[in-house]
């Protein structure tokens, strides 16, 4: 948009500001509502129509929840840990680009800058975990350190084999080489490497267990660890994780949007913008719950497992095969 | 000797009103009374039954069942009391944080139950022993309408109004 620097940036500030917080409002009440509809039961009803309010008395409540930093605790920590792990998704959505025009700023190293602040998100839950001195949360937080570097790996191998393919980070100019019909997408790119939609489903797990989603919850596993890392947290402290962790998948949900689906771009050649944008996003979010309440929580060896087993393995082998075709075709 | 009544407080009042804001706080905790998971005995299982599909607290948002007590508003005492037990239920419902509330499900809870006889020496009679309680829901087991009732119950306690007609048993 062509607005003066100074009021671009507030309205991107704002705007940013906004989505975020509706969406981790409202996020919540999509998950209550999609785990009811696959148990078979209603969900959230009685809140205002169709229990929409619920996200609302939430935070009413949550706000209005006594808070405490135990006595024990780091308190200098166990207070910057809850801004620390909203902060980076912000950040994140400054360099997402909605539409041909639709972003905040335009940076040629879009797609270092969100790898970069996505990961200080789970030094941020780690810092959590250990800022409490409660020994269910360090535990989690030793979980989550080892869970982070196992999956940071598959999701920089993938990156890279997108980086060759594109030759630029920039995060604009990776949806426009991806203009026209569907099969344009980096997801169809068959020629340039076979194993493509494999790429895709690798990166979609890794951001499940980087966001910390069911099955890979290992932050907060209460069948094991009471609350995990958060387990100190109170009120509005703990609102901000349940917030930031909706943050964070809009982000990677926004990032595999980007990186595979064509962005902003039409699947049917025409009338490209933010809807396409956002239906996809969408589309991405709702398989995120839908594998949360599908999907028990593994344990934490078969977590390691996937990652130091399978996913880097395969990854290693796409990345290969992806430089192998390129320089063959 | 006639005792001071605190004239400031009784004035302030009619200058600053919260009521308002008290009446939609008061909604919200109302809608979103996040239980502690934590069960004890065989009335656990029909808490359990409440929150799967044919009952569903959920539609009132009760189905958090939050693992912490630091993020639980209410605490659902389901099944026996034991006297080994009963300091590790007293501290829990000393972790919980301001505002929580107490709802004694089953007669286990509320007097002991079918475990009260002379001479027993295991059983807390009562979980008001402990610490104070909200809401009595009698039954053994009471079922998941009951517990459901209960949780109504205490909307009502909060908020000053029934959110549905009470239904009069025939
Ligand atoms: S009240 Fe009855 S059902 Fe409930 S815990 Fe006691 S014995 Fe079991």
């Amino acid at each position: 948009m062509n607005l003066p620097e100074p009021y671009r940036l507030l309205i991107f500030l704002a705007g940013t500001l906004a989505f975020v917080g509706f969406h981790a409002a409202y996020l919540v009440w999509v998950e209550r509502k999609g785990a009811g509809r696959f148990q078979r039961r209603p969900g959230p009803t009685e809140a205002g129509y169709a229990g929409l309010l619920q996200p609302i008395a939430d935070a009413l409540k949550l706000l209005s929840k006594q808070v405490i930093v135990p006595p024990t605790s780091d308190a200098v920590l166990f207070r910057a840990a809850p801004m620390m792990v909203m902060a980076p998704a912000l950040m994140c959505l400054a360099v997402i680009p909605f539409g041909e025009t639709l972003v905040a700023r335009k940076v040629n190293f879009g797609l270092v800058m969100v790898f970069a602040f996505g990961s200080i998100n789970v030094m941020a839950i780690m810092l959590s975990g250990w800022a409490s001195r409660n020994k269910y949360a360090i535990i989690s937080a030793a979980r989550i350190v080892s869970q982070n570097v196992a999956y940071e790996i598959p999701m920089l191998l993938v990156a890279i084999t997108l980086l060759m393919m594109m030759g630029t980070m920039d995060l604009q100019e990776i949806v426009r080489k991806q203009a026209g019909w569907f099969w344009n997408w980096n997801l169809f790119q068959l020629a340039a490497n076979p194993l493509m939609p494999v790429t895709f489903l690798i990166f979609y797990i890794c951001m499940l267990a980087e966001t910390n989603r069911a099955p890979f919850d290992m932050a907060e596993a209460e069948s094991e660890l009471v609350a995990g890392a958060f387990t100190e947290y109170a009120g509005m402290g703990f609102g901000v994780f349940f917030m930031a962790e909706y943050a964070n998948v809009v982000v990677g949900c926004s990032l595999a949007t980007i990186l595979f689906l064509g962005g902003w771009q039409s699947p049917i050649g025409w009338l490209p913008g933010p809807w396409w944008f956002l239906a996809k996003m969408y589309f991405l979010i709702f398989c995120v719950v839908w594998v949360r309440w599908t999907f028990p929580r593994t344990q934490f060896y078969g977590l390691l497992n996937l990652s130091w087993k399978i996913l880097i393995p395969v990854s290693l082998f796409t990345l290969v095969l992806t430089s192998v075709m390129l320089k063959l075709f | 000797m006639v005792s001071q009544e605190p004239t400031c407080s009784s004035d302030l009042s009619q200058v600053v009103r919260f009521a308002k804001l008290d009446e939609l706080l008061a909604l919200g905790r109302a809608n979103s009374l996040w239980p502690l998971t934590f069960g004890l005995a065989c009335c656990a299982i029909e808490m359990m039954a409440a929150g799967a599909s044919r009952f569903d607290i959920s539609r009132f948002g009760a189905e958090v069942f939050r693992p912490s007590p630091r993020q639980a508003d209410v605490m659902i005492v389901a099944g026996t009391i034991n006297k080994k037990m009963a300091p590790a239920v007293k501290t829990l419902y000393d972790q919980m944080l301001e505002p929580k509330w107490v709802i004694a499900m089953g007669n286990c809870a509320i007097s002991g139950g079918p475990f009260v006889f002379p001479g027993q020496y295991a059983v807390i009679e009562g979980v008001d022993k402990l610490f104070p309680v909200d809401v009595f829901i009698p039954g053994c087991p009471p079922r998941p309408e009951a517990l459901i009732e209960g949780i109504l119950e205490l909307e009502e306690k909060l908020t000053g109004k029934r959110r549905w007609p009470r239904v009069k048993p025939e």
